[in-house]
């Protein structure tokens, strides 16, 4: 069994988000760029230890954008990735879907492993839509994941409990917090990273793009802080009931 | 044509969630000059009338206990025989559950354009939409256009209104096929031990007491409980809470966690780090209690009472307390 991890590449968590043109284009300027972090804690990780456990053949990373992304790339290969591919190409969540099922269909992965979402657009959409284009079954929001043969079974936190389920291949599953733990690549790594292969490949002409951002607002900060004394919390709760109308 | 609305199949009671689908596609059909088609899959009669109520002029109500709430791709399918059959060019999820899944599958069947997790309700533009969402973890918001044939919507919980209509729908059984064969399986459910004991999951919650490394320990987490239970509050906590297994995983909020909108964010012993603050600046008012007037969660909350939180918490639980005689 191969894996595909689709990888994104999104702001650092503490980068300062702004924008220019009008509010229309993201500012690029400044902002260090990090791997998502769901798909590089846990569903890369987790591809490895797979793969460390016999259970898995081959993790290859792909990642839909722009050569200047391929320094993220290079992160995950050095994490452990055996190989990458960059679709060579832009677009939205149904795009980016499509070439990542395109390529997973014409190269013989049986696993697909997202992250749950990305903190840059916030869509969680991209694995349902690789899952509804490739008709496969599909596992979101996993916690655990393991193999046995042809059976995968996983664990799924929702409505207040944990699901446990079973499915055989092939499968698309989005990765939550809990399938593994963030792995820091080493010297040897970052070295090995840099003779790993790294294959660019035409985005198929399948997929269009279908949304579209016409602009941004950032978000506006709270006014200030009411200050309240710790020998007044009636005052709080009255500001909560008759102010706030909260509670 | 008509605005169809997904209704997830849910143990127990119809989810909040899916009435402000209904709600937020009621609005939708007025905009359009349409009408609003409810997809209720294993609802209880009790349910179907909330549905009604919350603004549907027709249901198609699914009966098959074999179509389970974990397979997908059944799910899917299920959806894109309604669509046509209701010759339907609008489709809106709730955003948690199963309608954050189902949607994009369904979007890549019907080639439809995706907007997953609108705030507010769309602006119309011809054939377009505009619709508006969260970007950054909540650091600013983008309005997104989409102008495709079928256009797929998913609705943030907790950011609009449940309306109030009371119709008297048509409910028509509705039996599509499906394929179950080799689908995902349920083993087990294994609800969370605080959930049954009455407490309420945190997506859903609009009241949230979250506590943060300030409360030193496991231990201490009493007092968090106790003012959640006087207010009917859910309980949350900070990420390296979880981490140290003080608390359970899925309380985690903030951008690795769970990303939250409730009415009231009470934050106690949290620094209010920007990855936490991801998770919960969409919350309507924020109180924070902190003995550090340095801490950076007063610059982000709407009221802050600096203090030890082991002498102010139990206060304001006993002044809540005195609210709700
Ligand atoms: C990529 C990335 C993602 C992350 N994602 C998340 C996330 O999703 N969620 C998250 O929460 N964090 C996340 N973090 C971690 C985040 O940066 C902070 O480290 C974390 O939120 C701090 O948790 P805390 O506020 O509980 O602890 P601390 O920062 O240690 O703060 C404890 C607070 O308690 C106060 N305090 C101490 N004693 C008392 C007392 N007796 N009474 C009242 N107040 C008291 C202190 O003044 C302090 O402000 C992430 C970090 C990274 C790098
Ligand atoms: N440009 C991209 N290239 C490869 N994978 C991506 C890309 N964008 C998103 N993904 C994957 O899809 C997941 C969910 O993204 P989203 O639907 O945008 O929230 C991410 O965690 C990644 O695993």
């Amino acid at each position: 069994m191969k894996i595909l991890v689709p990888i994104s590449q999104v702001p650092d968590t503490t980068a300062k988000i702004s924008f220019i043109n009008n509010d229309t284009t993201f500012n690029n300027a400044g902002v260090t760029f990090i791997i998502n972090p769901y798909d590089e804690w846990y569903a890369l990780v987790r591809a490895l230890e797979l793969k460390e456990a016999g259970k898995a053949e081959k993790v290859t990373v792909i990642h839909v954008g722009p050569t200047e992304n391929e320094p993220t790339i290079r992160k995950a290969l050095a994490i452990g990735a055996d190989d990458a591919v960059r679709i060579d190409g832009d677009g939205d969540s149904s795009f980016v879907a499509g070439q990542i099922a395109d390529y997973a269909q014409k190269n013989d992965y049986s696993l697909i492993l997202l992250g749950k979402e990305t903190i840059s657009y916030n869509s969680a959409a991209t694995a349902g839509l690789v899952a509804g284009f490739l008709d496969w079954n599909f596992v979101p929001y996993a916690t655990k994941l393991d193999v046995n043969g042809n059976t995968i079974s996983l664990e799924q936190e929702m409505d207040g409990g944990v699901n446990q389920l079973s499915s055989p291949l092939p499968l698309v599953v989005s990765a939550a917090k809990g399938m593994a733990l963030q792995r820091i690549p080493n010297m040897r790594g970052i070295m090995a990273a840099r003779t790993k292969p790294l294959q660019v490949v035409t985005p198929s002409t399948d997929f269009p793009v279908y949304t579209k951002v016409e602009s941004y607002t950032p978000a506006k900060g709270r006014t200030a802080c009411v200050m309240i004394s710790e020998d007044n919390i009636d005052e709080l709760v009255d500001l909560l009931h008759t102010k706030a109308k909260v509670i | 044509m008509s605005v169809l609305v997904y209704i997830e199949p849910h143990k127990g009671n119809i989810k909040k969630t899916s009435l402000e689908a209904v709600s937020y596609a009621n609005k939708l059909a007025e905009l359009i000059s349409s009408n609003v088609t409810a997809l209720a899959i294993n609802i209880s009669d009790e349910g179907l009338k909330a549905i009604a109520n919350a603004g549907a002029d027709k249901i198609l109500s699914v009966n098959n206990e074999s179509l389970s709430a974990t397979n997908i791709k059944a799910l899917a399918e299920v959806v894109n025989s309604a669509i046509k059959e209701e010759n339907a060019t609008t489709i809106i999820f709730a955003a948690d559950g199963t309608g954050s899944s189902v949607a994009p599958y369904v979007a890549a069947k019907q080639k439809a354009g995706i907007i997953a997790g609108t705030i507010d309700f769309p602006i119309i533009d011809g054939n377009k939409l505009i619709v508006q969402k969260n970007v950054f973890s909540g650091k600013a918001t983008a309005l997104y256009s989409v102008d495709t044939a079928i256009k797929i919507i998913t609705l943030t919980p907790n950011s609009i209104q449940i309306s109030n209509t009371k119709r008297s729908p048509n409910v028509i059984s509705f039996a599509p096929t499906f394929d179950a064969a080799n689908g995902v399986v349920l083993k087990s459910f294994k609800i969370d031990e605080d959930i049954a004991k009455g407490g309420i999951p945190l997506a859903d919650a609009e009241l949230v007491v979250s506590g943060g490394r300030g409360l030193k320990g496991p231990e201490n987490w009493g007092i968090v409980e106790d003012l959640a239970h006087a207010l009917g509050a859910a309980t949350a906590c900070s990420r390296p809470v979880a981490d140290a297994d003080w608390r359970p995983h899925h309380e985690h909020v903030g951008q690795t966690g769970l990303a939250i909108r409730p009415n009231l964010y009470i934050a106690i012993g949290i620094s209010g780090a920007i990855q936490h603050l991801a998770g919960v600046n969409g919350s309507k008012t924020i109180v924070v209690i902190n003995n550090d007037p340095e801490a950076p969660f007063f610059k982000n909350a709407d009221y802050g009472i600096l203090g030890d939180a082991f002498k102010v918490v139990p206060k304001l639980t006993e002044a809540i307390k005195k609210l709700r005689i």
